[in-house]
C-alpha cells in the first residue's frame, strides 16, 4: 500500500496542481508539488531501515491475470535508491523551477507534468511486474516528449521533442518484445520469478534476441551511442527539465533496468561485448563532442551521454566491483551534473544566452554561484577529493582488470584514460569559460542580473553533496552502494577494497595523466575549436528531420501509387483475387457430373446462341451507349426466355418487369451522360482486361455446369411437400417469398426502400449543369410526348392495374405475387409519365410516394409481429379455408398482408426513383421535391 | 419463446420505416426516435448477453420452420459482442450527428436505422443466404449514408465504393449458388455438417467456394489487395458516419470468424483451412500497407483510413493464428480498434472544424480556439491509438503479442506489427505537432468546439481506459467466445436440434 501511495502520490498531484494554477499566487502549485513530493519522499524514507538490512518489500494485486500483469510492487535498495534519487532531486527542481520560471506562464503546466513524470519514474524503479512497469516506461517518453516541446512555439523544441519521442518510443516497443518474450518463457512477468529464472533465459534459444530487445530498449532511454543523438536535441527543454529528466533521472532508467535485469541477462559474453562495446563507444563520443559545444546546455548534455556511457561500461563488465562502481558513480553523476545544469539555467536567466563564446567572467556578478560551481566541476573533472573522482578511479581500476578480448585488454584502460582527459578538459572548459576568461562579450542582458538566492539553494546543497559524498564515500560505498549492488546482482556483494582508491599505482597515474591532459587539452581549445570547425558538419537534428520527411513523402508516393483512383484497377484486383485464389483448387474439379444432359431442341440452341451474341454485342458495341443498353435489355429477355422455357413462370414474369424499369432508369441517366465512351486505355490494357474478364467468366461458366450436372438432394424438396399444408399456397414460389423466406423478403423489400431514399436524398437539391446532352437529337425523339402514347397511355393504365390486382390476388396459388403485382403497376404508371411529361402526370396522382415505401415496410413487419401474440416466432403464417356468400370459397391468408407490403414497397421505391430522375430532366425541375 | 433474438433487427426497421412514412417529421423529433431506437438496441444487446452466457447459443426459428427449412437467428457470445459494439458505437455517432451533421441531407436517421438493421441482421443470422440479404441492406444503406452532405468528392468515393462492393456481392452470390448446388441447403448449421460429410469429389467446388467467400469477406473487412475502395470513402464521409463506418470493416472479420470456423472447419482444424493459409500473408501484407499510409497521409482523415487499415490487418493477422487464444485477443483488438478509429473520425471532424478552410489537412494555419484542450485530447486520443499504456490498446497488443508467441508466428508478425506501431508514432508525433505546436500568426479562429460532440469525443476516449480497467472479465467473454468458435459442434447440435415445425405451432 505504501508503494503504491508513493506512485500515486505525483500522479494524483499531476491532475490536481493545473486546478491549482488559476490560483493568484504563483506559489501555490509550486507549494502544493512541493507538498506532494515531500509526502513521497518521507514514506520512502520510512521504509529504508527495513530495506537496507536486506529485506525486501513487495505488494500485489491482480489486474489482468489473463496476459500476466498485475499490479506489484517491490522494494530492495536498488529500487530506494533510485526513488530516493528521484523524488529527492524533484524536490529541489520544484524549488529552483519556481524561482526559474517566476512571473512566467506555464509554470502550472510546468508542475503538472514534472509530477506526471516523477510518479511514471517511481512507477519504473518500484515495479514488481515488468508489464506494469512498461506502462510507466512508455509514459516517461510521453512526458518528455511534452516537456522537450514545451516552449511549442520555437521550431528546435518541436523537432527535438519528435525526435526523442521516436527514439525512445522505438525503444520502449522493443522493450515490450524483450519483456513479453521473456515473460512467456518463465512463465510470469514478475521479476522475483525472471530474476530467479536467469539461467534458464541464458540458456534459451532466444536468449539473444532477448538480449538485442532489451539493450535496445535501455540504450534508447539512457542515450547510448548510436541513439545518444536526442539526448542534446532534447536541450530545448526549459532548465528545470534539463536537469531533472535528462540528467539525473529519465536517462537513468536505461541503466536501472541494466542493474534490474542483471541476475536474468548478465554474465554472458554476449552481454559483456555488447553492452561494454556500446558503452565505451557512448563514453568517447559524448567526451569527444562535449569538448567543442559552444551552448552551456549541449555541452553539458554531451557530457551527459559520456558519463552515461561510463555506467553502462561498468554494467557491461559485469563484475561485482565494477557493479559498485557503476552504481557508485551514478549517484556522483547526478550530484554534481543535476547543479551544472541549474548554474547554466541561472547564468542564461541572468545574462539571456547560454553561448560560452560571450559568456565570460562572470565570477565578479555571481560569486556565489562560482564557487558552488567551482565544487561541481571539478567533481566532474575527477580532482582528488572530490566524490567524481573516487568514483572514475574505480572505473580506471575496472579498466585495468578487464578482461574483454585478451590481446586487446590493454585497449580499454587507454581508451578509458583518453575519455578521462577529454571529460577534465570540458569540465575546466564550462567552469573556467564562464566564470572567467576575461570579459562578458555583448551579453543580451546587461549588467547580467544577479542569481535570486532561491535559484541558488538547490545547487548549494547539490554542491554539499558532493562534498559531504567525497568526504563520507567509505561509509557511503560500504553501505548504500553494496546494499544496492546486493539488490542488483541477487547474491551478497563483496565488500569493496575502498584502500586501493588511495594507493599510488596505475589507476592513479591514469587519473593524473587525464588531469593533466585534460588541462593541456583545454590550453589549446582555439586551435581545436579551428579544426572541429573544418570537420563536416553534421547535425543530427536535420538528419532526422530530412529523414523523417523523405520517409512521409516516399510513403505517400507509394500509397498514391497503388491506390491510384482507377476504379478499373481495383476491380481488376478482386477479380484477380479470386481467380488466383479459386482457381487452382478448380483444376481438380470433375466438371461433368453424373446428370444426363437436357436433350436440346433447336429452339433452346437458337435462344442460348442469341443470348451470347447479345452479351457479346454488349462488350463490343459498349462504346455507343444507347445501343450497349438496348443489346442488354435484349440479353435481359433472352433471360426471361430461358426461364419460362424451362418452367419458371414466375421468375420470367418477374425478370420481365425488373427489366423494363431497369431499362427505363438507365435511360433516364443515361440523357444525362455522354453517348459514347471515348478510347481511354491502351490496348495493353484492355487486353489484360480480357484476359481477366474471360477467365473469370470461364470459371463460373465451368463451375455452373459442374455443379448443373451433380445430381441434386437439397431442401426444395420439403418446400414443395409443405407449401400447400404448411404455406396454404400452391405457388411454391411465391410461398418461399412469403413464408418459407419471408424474412429475406423483408431484407429485400427494405433493400429496395433504401434505395430509393436514397435517390431521393441524392437527387433532392442536385442541379445538373449540363443537363441536355450536345447530340441529342441523333438519337431521341424530337417531340417529348407523342400524341400516339399520350393517347393510348390513358386506356392502358386502368387495364393495367386490374393486371396487376390479378396477378397479385392469385399470387399464392399461381405464378404473380406482390412482387410482380408492383412491378407491373410502375410500369403502367411511368407509362403516364413518359407519355405526359412529368408536371402532367403529377397534377394527376397521388405522389407521396415516400409513405408508400415505409407503409409497405411497416405492413410487412406488422403482419410478421401479430405472431408474436400467439406465441409464435415471427413471421409465422396463418391461413384459413372460408364459406363466404356470393364470394364462395376463399382463402384468407396473412401472408396476403405480407405481400401487400411487398407490393406497396415496390410500387412506392420505382416510382420515387423514376420521379426524381425524372425530374432532373425537366428544364428548371418542378422546384419542388417529389414524393 | 424469447423474441429477444428478432428484436435488434425489427426495432431499428421499424424505426427506420416509420421515420420514411412520416417523411416530415420536426428534426428534433426524427432525433428522439432514432436515439431512442439505438439506445434500446443497447438494453436489448445487453439482455441477450445475459442469455447466451447461460446457454451459449439462442434459435429462434423465424416463421416457425425448423431448421434447415427455414431461416434462423442464431445469437451466440459472437454475436452478443458484435451487437453491443455497434450499439455503442452508433449511440455516439447518432449524439454527435444529432447537433447538425444530420441536416445535411435528406433522412439521416432513417438511413442510420436501416444500417443498424443491416449491421445486426448480419451478426444474427444463421442462414447464409439471409446474411447475403443483410450484407445488401448493409451496403445500400451505408452507401446513401456515405453519399450524406453530397458533393462531388463524395460521389466519387461512393461510386468507387458502390460498384467494387456490388462485385463482392455478385462473388458472394456465385459462392453461396456453389454451395447450394453442392449440398442443397443455406443454413450455416446444416451446411457444416453436409460439408464435413461431402464426397471427395466436391471437395473442390467446396474449397473453391470458401475461396472466394474469402474474397467476397476481404472487399469488406480491407484484405490487401482488395481495400482500395476504403480510403477515400472514409477519408470523405461525413464525421459520424466514417464513425459508424469504422465497424464496417469489422462485419467483414466478423462473417469470416462466423462463416470459416463453422462452415469450412467443422472437423479440421482451422487454420489448416486455404482460406486461413492465404488471410495469413496478406493480412500482414494490409498491416504493412496500412502503416505506410499512416505515414504518407495527407489530412487527419485520411490518416484515420489508414489506422482502419492498419487495425483491419493487425486483426485478420492475429485471427489467422487460428488459436483460441489468438482468436480471444484479436476479438479484444477488435473492440478497442473500432471505438478508437470511430473516436479519431470524430477528432478529426472537431480539429477541421476550427481551421477555417484548411480543415483535416495537415497543413499550418492559424491556432484554434479551443488548441489546448484539443491539444490534449489529441495527445491522449493518439497515445490510445497507437497503442501506449494506459488505453486498451496497450494491453491488447500485449495479448496479441503473448498468443502469436505461442502459436510460433512471432517472428514474421512481431517485427510487422511493432514497426507499424512505431510508424504510426512518427505520423501521429508529426501531425500533432503540425496541428497543435505549429501556427501561422494570424489571428485565431473563434468558433468554439461544440460541447455534445467534445464530450461524446471524450466518453469515447475514457471507455477505452475502462476497457482496459476493467480487462479481465472482458477476455473471460472472449476466451469463452474463441473457445465456442474453435468448437462449433456445440453450434451445429443447439440449431439442428431445434425441431419446431410449422405443423407442432399451429
Amino acid at each position: 500500500m505504501t508503494l503504491l501511495s508513493v506512485v500515486l502520490l505525483p500522479l494524483i498531484g499531476a491532475l490536481l496542481v493545473p486546478l491549482l494554477a488559476r490560483a493568484r499566487s504563483p506559489l501555490i502549485p509550486a507549494i502544493a508539488s512541493g507538498i506532494v513530493t515531500l509526502a513521497a519522499l518521507s514514506l520512502l524514507l520510512l521504509q529504508a531501515p527495513t530495506v537496507l538490512s536486506g529485506e525486501l518489500i513487495t505488494s500485489e494485486w491482480a489486474w489482468i491475470p489473463s496476459i500476466g500483469l498485475s499490479i506489484a510492487f517491490r522494494l530492495d535498495a536498488l529500487a530506494l535508491f533510485f526513488a530516493t534519487l528521484i523524488t529527492g532531486m524533484g524536490l529541489l527542481i520544484i524549488l529552483y523551477a519556481h524561482f526559474y520560471f517566476a512571473g512566467k506562464p506555464g509554470a502550472g503546466r510546468f508542475y503538472a507534468l514534472m509530477l506526471a513524470f516523477m510518479g511514471a519514474m517511481l512507477g519504473i524503479v518500484t515495479s514488481e511486474n515488468l508489464l506494469f512497469m512498461l506502462i510507466f516506461w512508455e509514459m516517461t517518453s510521453l512526458v518528455s516528449f511534452v516537456l522537450i516541446g514545451f516552449h511549442s512555439d520555437q521550431r528546435p523544441a518541436r523537432r527535438g521533442a519528435r525526435m526523442t519521442l521516436v527514439i525512445t518510443g522505438g525503444g520502449g516497443l522493443a522493450l515490450m518484445a524483450g519483456i513479453v518474450l521473456m515473460g512467456s518463457i518463465v512463465g510470469s512477468f514478475n521479476l522475483t520469478d525472471i530474476l530467479a529464472a536467469g539461467d534458464e533465459l541464458r540458456a534459451h534459444a532466444h536468449y539473444p534476441l532477448i538480449l538485442t530487445l532489451v539493450l535496445l530498449g535501455a540504450m534508447t532511454k539512457s542515450a547510448q551511442f548510436p541513439f545518444h543523438l536526442w539526448l542534446p536535441n532534447a536541450m530545448t527543454a526549459p532548465t528545470p527539465v534539463s536537469a531533472y529528466l535528462h540528467s539525473a533521472t529519465m536517462v537513468k532508467a536505461g541503466i536501472f533496468l541494466l542493474a534490474r535485469l542483471h541476475p536474468a541477462l548478465a554474465d554472458t559474453d554476449a552481454w559483456l561485448y555488447s553492452v561494454s562495446t556500446v558503452g565505451m563507444a557512448t563514453l568517447l563520443t559524448g567526451a569527444f563532442i562535449a569538448m567543442f559545444k559552444h551552448d552551456t546546455k549541449e555541452l553539458l548534455a554531451y557530457s551527459t551521454v559520456s558519463h552515461l556511457g561510463l555506467i553502462t561500461l561498468l554494467m557491461g563488465l559485469g563484475t561485482a566491483t565494477a557493479l559498485v562502481a557503476g552504481l557508485f558513480h551514478l549517484l556522483n553523476h547526478a550530484l554534481f551534473k543535476a547543479p551544472l545544469f541549474m548554474m547554466a539555467g541561472a547564468v542564461e536567466k541572468a545574462t539571456g544566452t547560454r553561448d560560452m563564446r560571450r559568456i565570460n567572467g562572470l565570477w565578479r556578478h555571481m560569486p556565489l554561484l562560482t564557487i558552488m560551481s567551482a565544487i561541481t566541476a571539478a567533481s566532474m573533472a575527477g580532482l582528488p577529493l572530490f566524490n567524481g573522482y573516487l568514483s572514475k578511479k574505480m572505473f580506471f581500476i575496472e579498466s585495468l582488470d578487464a578482461n574483454v578480448i585478451s590481446p586487446l585488454n590493454w585497449l580499454t584502460p587507454v581508451l578509458a584514460a583518453i575519455a578521462g582527459l577529454f571529460s577534465a578538459a570540458y569540465s575546466f572548459r564550462i567552469f573556467h569559460n564562464v566564470f572567467f576568461n576575461g570579459q562578458p562579450r555583448e551579453l543580451p542582458v546587461w549588467p547580467p542580473r544577479k542569481p535570486a538566492l532561491g535559484i541558488q539553494l538547490p545547487i548549494i546543497l547539490l554542491a554539499a553533496g558532493c562534498l559531504f559524498v567525497g568526504w563520507q564515500a567509505e561509509g557511503i560505498v560500504h553501505g548504500l552502494i553494496r546494499a544496492m549492488a546486493t539488490a542488483s546482482s541477487g547474491v551478497k556483494a563483496p565488500a569493496y577494497d575502498m584502500g586501493q582508491l588511495h594507493h599510488v599505482g596505475p589507476a592513479f597515474y591514469m587519473s593524473l595523466a587525464a588531469l593533466i591532459g585534460g588541462l593541456i587539452l583545454y590550453a589549446l581549445r582555439e586551435r581545436l575549436f579551428e579544426l572541429y570547425d573544418q570537420l563536416p558538419p553534421a547535425d543530427a537534428r536535420e538528419i532526422f528531420e530530412w529523414l523523417m520527411t523523405r520517409a512521409g513523402n516516399g510513403a505517400e508516393r507509394f500509397v498514391h501509387a497503388l491506390e491510384n483512383g482507377s476504379v478499373q484497377r481495383y476491380i481488376a484486383l478482386i477479380i484477380l483475387t479470386a481467380i488466383i485464389m479459386a482457381g487452382p483448387v478448380l483444376a481438380n474439379v470433375v466438371w461433368y457430373g453424373a446428370k444426363p444432359m437436357t436433350p436440346a431442341d433447336p429452339l433452346t440452341i437458337l435462344g442460348a446462341i442469341l443470348m451470347m451474341a447479345t452479351a457479346f454485342g454488349v462488350v463490343l458495341g459498349h462504346r455507343n451507349r444507347l445501343f450497349a443498353l438496348l443489346l442488354l435489355g435484349s440479353a435481359g429477355l433472352f433471360v426471361t426466355l430461358t426461364f419460362a422455357r424451362f418452367s419458371a413462370p414466375d421468375l420470367a414474369l418477374t425478370q420481365l418487369s425488373v427489366e423494363v424499369i431497369a431499362v427505363i432508369i438507365m435511360m433516364l441517366a443515361l440523357s444525362f451522360l455522354p453517348q459514347t465512351t471515348p478510347v481511354e486505355s491502351s490496348r495493353l490494357r484492355r487486353s489484360r482486361d480480357s484476359i481477366i474478364a474471360v477467365l473469370g467468366g470461364l470459371g463460373t461458366g465451368l463451375v455452373s455446369f459442374a455443379i448443373m450436372t451433380r445430381p441434386q438432394d437439397s431442401i426444395s424438396d420439403f418446400f414443395l411437400e409443405q407449401s400447400v399444408p404448411g404455406g396454404g399456397g400452391s405457388n411454391v414460389v411465391n410461398v418461399i417469398l412469403v413464408d418459407f423466406r419471408g424474412f429475406d423478403t423483408l431484407g429485400e423489400i427494405t433493400v429496395l426502400g433504401i434505395a430509393a431514399v436514397a435517390v431521393f436524398a441524392l437527387t433532392r437539391n442536385l442541379q445538373l449543369k449540363h443537363r441536355i446532352p450536345n447530340e441529342r437529337d441523333q438519337y431521341w425523339a424530337s417531340n417529348p410526348h407523342p400524341l400516339i402514347l399520350r393517347t393510348m397511355a390513358r386506356p392502358i393504365l386502368p387495364i393495367a392495374l386490374m393486371v396487376s390486382a390479378y396477378i397479385f390476388l392469385r399470387g399464392h396459388n399461381m405464378p404473380g405475387g406482390g412482387f410482380i403485382a408492383g412491378l407491373i403497376t410502375v410500369v403502367a404508371l411511368s407509362l403516364q409519365y413518359m407519355a405526359g411529361g412529368l408536371a402532367w402526370a403529377h397534377d394527376r396522382m397521388l405522389t407521396s410516394f415516400r409513405p408508400l415505401i415505409g407503409g409497405g415496410i411497416l405492413l410487412a413487419c406488422l403482419t410478421g409481429l401479430g405472431s408474436l401474440f400467439m406465441g409464435l416466432e415471427f413471421l409465422t403464417s396463418w391461413f384459413g379455408h372460408y364459406e363466404l356468400p356470393v364470394l364462395g370459397h376463399i382463402e384468407l391468408a396473412t401472408a396476403l398482408l405480407f405481400d401487400l407490403g411487398v407490393f406497396t414497397t415496390v410500387v412506392g421505391a420505382t416510382m420515387l426513383i423514376l420521379a426524381n430522375l425524372g425530374k432532373l430532366m425537366t428544364v428548371n425541375g418542378p422546384g419542388e421535391e417529389i414524393g | 419463446m424469447t423474441h429477444l433474438p428478432v428484436l435488434p433487427i425489427l426495432i431499428p426497421l421499424i424505426a427506420g420505416a416509420l421515420l420514411i412514412l412520416l417523411y416530415d417529421l420536426p428534426l428534433w423529433l426524427q432525433r428522439v426516435i432514432s436515439i431512442a431506437s439505438t439506445l434500446s438496441l443497447l438494453g436489448l444487446a445487453l439482455a441477450l448477453g445475459s442469455r447466451v452466457g447461460e446457454a451459449g447459443h439462442l434459435v429462434y426459428a423465424l416463421g416457425s420452420w425448423a431448421p434447415p427449412f427455414g431461416i434462423v437467428l442464431v445469437p451466440d457470445r459472437l454475436s452478443v459482442l458484435m451487437l453491443t459494439l455497434t450499439a455503442v458505437l452508433a449511440l455516439f455517432a447518432v449524439i454527435y450527428a444529432s447537433r447538425n451533421d444530420d441536416e445535411a441531407g435528406a433522412h439521416f436517421h432513417a438511413l442510420f436505422q436501416f444500417q443498424l438493421m443491416g449491421l445486426n441482421g448480419a451478426f444474427l443470422t444463421g442462414d447464409l443466404f439471409n446474411l447475403f440479404v443483410f450484407f445488401e441492406v448493409l451496403l445500400i444503406a451505408s452507401y446513401a449514408l456515405l453519399l450524406h452532405g453530397g458533393g462531388p468528392a463524395r460521389s466519387r468515393a461512393g461510386l468507387h465504393y458502390v460498384i467494387l462492393n456490388l462485385i463482392g456481392s455478385a462473388l458472394f452470390i456465385i459462392a453461396v449458388g456453389i454451395l447450394y448446388g453442392v449440398t442443397g441447403t443455406l443454413n450455416m448449421a446444416d451446411l457444416a455438417v453436409r460439408i464435413s460429410e461431402a464426397p471427395p469429389a466436391d471437395l473442390p467446388l467446396i474449397q473453391a467456394a470458401s475461396l472466394i467467400f474469402l474474397v467476397v469477406f476481404g472487399v469488406k473487412a480491407a484484405l490487401l489487395p482488395l481495400l482500395f475502395w476504403l480510403p477515400r470513402a472514409y477519408t470523405v464521409a461525413a464525421a459520424p458516419v466514417a464513425a459508424l463506418f469504422a465497424i464496417m470493416t469489422k462485419v467483414g472479420v466478423y462473417a469470416m470468424l462466423r462463416v470459416f470456423p463453422l462452415v469450412f472447419a467443422l472437423n479440421t482444424p482451422l487454420v489448416d483451412t486455404l482460406a486461413w493459409q492465404w488471410l495469413w500473408p496478406l493480412a500482414l501484407a494490409t498491416l504493412v500497407l496500412g502503416g505506410i499510409g499512416v505515414l504518407g497521409a495527407t489530412s487527419l482523415r485520411n490518416m484515420t483510413a489508414y489506422m482502419v487499415i492498419v487495425s483491419a490487418g493487425t486483426l485478420m493477422a492475429t485471427l489467422a493464428l487460428g488459436s483460441s487464444q489468438a482468436i480471444a485477443a484479436g476479438l479484444f483488438y477488435l473492440v478497442h480498434s473500432t471505438l478508437m478509429t470511430a473516436a479519431f473520425f470524430l477528432f478529426a471532424d472537431l480539429i477541421a472544424r476550427q481551421r477555417g478552410e484548411a480543415g483535416d489537412h495537415m497543413v499550418v494555419t492559424s491556432a484554434m480556439k479551443d488548441r489546448r484542450t484539443l491539444g490534449i485530447l489529441f495527445f491522449l486520443g493518439a497515445i490510445a491509438f497507437a497503442g501506449l499504456p494506459p488505453f486498451s490498446g496497450f494491453i491488447s497488443k500485449i495479448w496479441i503479442l503473448e498468443s502469436s508467441l505461442a502459436e510460433g508466428a512471432s517472428g514474421s508478425l512481431w517485427p510487422i506489427l511493432l514497426g507499424a506501431g512505431l510508424l504510426m508514432l512518427i505520423a501521429l508525433s508529426r501531425a500533432g505537432s503540425k496541428f497543435f505546436w505549429r501556427q501561422s500568426g494570424e489571428r485565431p479562429h473563434e468558433l468554439r468546439a461544440d460541447r455534445v460532440r467534445f464530450g461524446v469525443v471524450c466518453v469515447m476516449l475514457l471507455t477505452s481506459v475502462a476497457l482496459s480497467i476493467q480487462a479481465q472479465p472482458l477476455m473471460d467473454y472472449l476466451s469463452a467466445t474463441a473457445a465456442s468458435l474453435q468448437d462449433p459442434g456445440q453450434y451445429v447440435e443447439t440449431v439442428m436440434n431445434t425441431t419446431r415445425s410449422l405443423k407442432e405451432a399451429h
